[in-house]
């Protein structure tokens, strides 16, 4: 058996990529030496190995190599690699090194390899499941906590699009490796050169984070959000512009007043659109942007979403809960439905409160959004807008043809005809994610008996569905005030996976798992 | 007026015939054979060669032409021949293109590929059928004054409330103008008077504004026009019935296009989103029934070929449809498809030929229609200071013009105006008149 697959190249690039993941690294070792809580030699380590390995890997073999198998192989062992790499800072934050106290209290959960990797998964695949049972900087240093929300903006327009960008050698292969990791069915150039199409999404990507970081933080100076410091500011709008979800307070967005939230929820809105529209709509094209039949759809079922949550919280039960009374009240019916839709929609997951503490109604028509998905091209994971607003029309193209069978009708998107050929892509991607949702399911539901929690069937299908499609919290004890510290280290295991093939949408990852990938 | 035109076939010969009496036509045509017989056929100067060589131009003195038109089968060729012409004289250039892509530069960029007016086929012949579908009894509709003024041919049929009454008597129309009627049988087109019968089976040729075309239509038929025209099939897809259905939509009509091939229709579905595409066999009577097509208010038959357009015609017509279309690329079958039961045939060259000749005609001539038999001609003359209309009453002005010539309609700053005995004429009025074969050498230069 003879393998037909240029791994070397593929892992050369990869080499490539840990080795720059030094630069982004020095950001929460800057704030690690500025804070003086602790971390700095986490960092040290992990920028030294990441170089070490990188340089090591770079020369395995020739990048020259890459064709378009090798893409598949370099993009899926990216995510793993950074994911690997980037779990270090924890391991040594919590451990020590001989010589070095313990950045991190021993009370934290962290020092488990298994815990350090799910963790990072979750922050580069920006889905926003934690392990983190208590969330403080009385346990970690403001470096863990930092790194742990650059994960997610790293992750957010994608490393490969990152690495296409900046890195010359990837200017040919580029848009092969970039379709293999952007969300959506295909690959939108924006410019005749990938490199500059991969630029201009980072840009749009940096500066709407940057807008949104100076109106935190301007909202904090003007009284309204006392606890926004530039720390948080920074620290949310790294992971509100990835769809990512972690927050360093323990109660995520519950934790700051109604306008803080208010203001992260047309961000969370952007976020889940497609940043090739994004692009040409600052460029002055804004129909581009406006007359998109994704997006129309997208805000549609946002605007839809929220009408119904709020409906059901604004004449349901009086909670009981800490954020205030509800029911009856407009404002915060509105604000928590519109806030929770668009975030579990988009596959944000942040929360302005606990939705568990919601009647049954809500939390089903939330468990539904999960599956949804932000735009094609967006930052936001699950099955994708663009691809329920595809499957719908076919069916009914599908209802049209059963009555005139000879018919011949083209789903259209937006005027342009749909090949076949992509409509197929459509089906099978939608069909695999819930086989997958479906096999993942039924392993978490058995492996988790072996532990004393007793899990609802809700919990257990969210925890799957949250990972899976990159969104985070669930509901019950995954929910966003729970965390998923107490699986078994194989679920665990598991839910990297599933937020790994997740987050590359499946077939990527897949592919590698057959032998015609390696052997034909 | 020295007219040169390249590629003598159909199109080309048509067009230097009826352009041969009032101007020194030239032509040029790569075939020898062709060449010949045009030279004891027409009245025109026939040389052989490349239209795009410049010898050949040279030769044809290209420098002293007025107009070129390019009228080979073949696209390239013609926006060649026109560039060629273009760099050689200041000749006004014609293009005749197939490709509807060309036609678009050329709309949207003046002067593209150095043609001063282009006119597309399959775009004219297609613009014609929906005319036609238009109004329900029309064999033809042309519109004159930017569509202030239709022309319209019908056929009477025997049990019409009008067969048999005099012009007078269906003349019931304020802003309408019976301009000729041709009885059934006759070679060629009467001026009728008011006392003058409309026999069952004559053609009338009307002159108005639309709405009362549209109303005396309705008068011809009631039954078959009363319905407004909503469910168009058109049975192949080739280049004519895909802009035809195209044109309908544009007009709110959803046509259903029957295509055989499955690519083709493929791709006719993808470019028109207002029509459904079926793939399958139009003579498949299971088919026809199951999809309804007998309910079609009218069906175009538009295969490519003739025998079978002609053949999808007559089995649409024996499944009850109230009316049928078919185009014809053979001009000689025209009247032989109406004779055995197609209700309009639409010929693609006729149409080109027509509206070419339209353009070269004397330059104040600006709009023209052909009709035969006879080849008598509804005209649009922009009125200038040395017109022999200038300032003078309609009735002086027949005084001094030869019989056969009628003014239909004439339009004003953009309005309709129902031309009578003592209606004066201005400089820059819009005349559309209806002029006798025999007659239209001395009328086009008096007006």
């Amino acid at each position: 058996m003879t393998l037909r697959v240029t791994w070397r190249a593929s892992a050369s690039l990869v080499g490539t990529v840990l080795k720059w993941m030094t630069v982004p690294l020095l950001l929460p070792l800057a704030v690690a030496l500025y804070y003086g809580d602790g971390g700095i030699a986490a960092f040290v380590t992990t920028i030294a190995a990441s170089f070490t390995v990188g340089v090591a890997l770079e020369r395995l073999g020739d990048p020259a190599d890459l064709g378009s198998r090798e893409g598949f192989l370099m993009v899926a062992a990216t995510w793993l690699a950074v994911s690997i790499v980037g779990a270090i800072p924890y391991l040594v934050a919590a451990h020590g090194l001989p010589g070095i106290a313990a950045a991190t209290s021993p009370g934290s959960t962290l020092g488990s390899p298994v815990n350090a990797l799910f963790e990072t998964m979750s922050g580069f695949t920006t889905t926003g499941a934690t392990v983190m049972g208590d969330i403080s900087f009385d346990q970690h240093s403001h470096g863990i906590l930092l790194w742990r929300q650059l994960t997610q903006w790293l992750g957010g327009m994608g490393i490969v699009v990152l690495a296409v960008a900046i890195l010359p050698e990837l200017s040919v292969g580029g848009a092969q490796l970039m379709d293999a990791e952007a969300p959506g069915p295909s690959l939108e150039k924006l410019t005749p050169r990938i490199a500059e199409t991969a630029r201009a999404l980072w840009l749009a990507y940096a500066g709407i984070t940057a807008v949104e970081i100076v109106l935190l933080y301007g909202l904090h100076h003007g009284g309204f959000a006392p606890n926004m410091g530039l720390y948080n500011a920074v620290a949310h709008g790294f992971t509100t512009m990835a769809t990512g979800g972690f927050s360093p307070e323990a109660r995520s967005i519950e934790a700051f007043a109604g306008v803080v939230q208010w203001v992260i929820v047309p961000f969370m809105l952007l976020a889940g659109t497609n940043f090739a529209l994004i692009w040409q709509a600052l460029t002055g094209d804004t129909d581009a942007l406006f007359g998109d039949s994704e997006f129309r759809f997208y805000t549609g079922v946002l605007a839809t979403f929220t009408a119904l949550i709020a409906g059901l919280l604004f004449t349901g039960p009086t909670l009981d809960v800490v954020v205030g009374p509800i029911a009856g009240e407009l404002e915060s019916s509105l604000r928590h439905a519109a806030f929770q839709a668009v975030s579990i929609v988009t596959t944000t997951g942040y929360a302005s409160m606990d939705f568990a503490e919601w009647g049954t109604a809500g939390q089903y028509v939330l468990f539904i959004a999960i599956f949804l998905g932000g735009s094609a091209g967006s930052t936001g994971g699950a099955v994708k807008m663009v691809r329920w607003l595809v499957i719908l029309k076919s069916l009914k193209r599908e209802l049209f043809t059963t009555v005139h069978p000879e018919a011949v009708r083209p789903v259209r998107l937006g005027g342009r005809a749909l090949d076949e050929t992509a409509l197929r892509g459509i089906y099978a991607f939608t069909a695999v994610y819930f086989v997958l949702f479906v096999a993942a399911t039924i392993f978490v539901a058995v492996d988790v008996t072996r532990i004393p929690e007793t899990l609802s069937a809700l919990e257990v299908m969210s925890a799957v569905a949250a990972t899976l499609g990159n969104v985070g919290p669930g509901f019950g004890a995954v929910g966003p005030m729970g965390f998923y510290e107490f699986l078994p280290a194989s679920t665990k295991l598991a839910m990297v996976g599933l937020m790994w093939i997740g987050r590359l949408e499946i077939l990527p990852v897949l592919v590698l798992l057959t032998r015609a990938y390696w052997t034909s | 007026m020295r007219i040169l035109v390249v590629g003598a076939g159909e199109v080309g010969s048509s067009i230097a015939g009826s352009l041969s009496d009032g101007h020194d036509v030239i032509v040029v045509d790569i075939d020898p054979e062709r060449v010949d017989s045009l030279t004891y056929s027409e009245d025109v100067l026939a040389i052989a060669g490349d239209g795009t060589d410049t010898d050949v131009l040279r030769d044809a003195g290209v420098e002293a032409v007025d107009v070129v038109i390019a009228s080979t089968d073949d696209d390239e060729t013609n926006l060649a021949v026109c560039g060629t012409v273009d760099t050689m004289s200041d000749a006004f250039t014609i293009a005749r293109v197939k490709n509807t892509v060309y036609l678009d530069t050329w709309r949207e960029y003046e002067g593209a590929f150095d043609v001063d007016f282009m006119v597309c086929t399959d775009l004219l012949a297609a613009e014609a059928i929906v005319r036609v579908i238009g109004l329900p009894t029309a064999q033809d509709v042309d519109p004159f004054a930017d569509g202030l003024v239709e022309m319209a041919e019908f056929d009477v049929p025997a049990d019409s409330p009008i067969a048999g009454e005099t012009v007078a008597e269906a003349d019931r129309f304020e802003e309408l103008t019976f301009v000729a009627v041709i009885p059934d049988g006759a070679d060629h087109a009467e001026i009728p008077r008011g006392d003058t019968v409309i026999y069952p089976d004559s053609r009338v040729v009307v002159v108005g504004r639309p709405p009362s075309v549209r109303e005396f239509a309705r008068s011809i038929d009631p039954e078959s026009a009363a319905g407004k025209v909503e469910d168009v099939v058109i049975v192949g897809g080739s280049k004519t019935g895909e802009l035809t259905a195209a044109a309908l939509a544009n007009r709110g009509i959803h046509p259903r296009i029957i295509e055989y091939d499955e690519e083709r229709a493929r791709e006719l579905a993808e470019r028109l989103p207002g029509a459904t595409v079926y793939s399958h066999d139009a003579t498949d009577p299971e088919f026809l029934s199951r999809e309804h097509v007998k309910d079609a208010d009218a069906v175009v038959a538009t295969l490519g070929s003739d025998e079978r357009s002609l053949l999808a015609a007559l089995l649409a017509k024996r499944e009850g449809v109230e009316r049928t279309i078919a185009v014809v690329e053979q001009m000689r079958y025209v009247d032989l498809f109406e004779t055995v039961g197609v209700d309009v045939a639409v010929n693609p060259r006729q149409v080109t030929a027509e509206e070419i000749t339209r353009f070269t005609r004397e330059r104040r001539a600006e709009n023209v229609a052909i009709i035969e038999p006879g080849g008598a001609e509804v005209l649009e003359v922009e009125v200038e200071e040395d017109s022999v209309l200038t300032g003078r009453t309609i009735k002086e002005v027949m005084a001094d013009l030869p019989d056969g010539v009628v003014v239909g309609a004439i339009t004003r700053n953009g309005d309709y105006v129902t031309p009578r005995g003592d209606t004066v004429v201005d400089v820059g009025d819009h005349v559309v008149a209806f002029v006798q074969a025999s007659a239209l050498d001395e009328v086009t230069s008096k007006l």
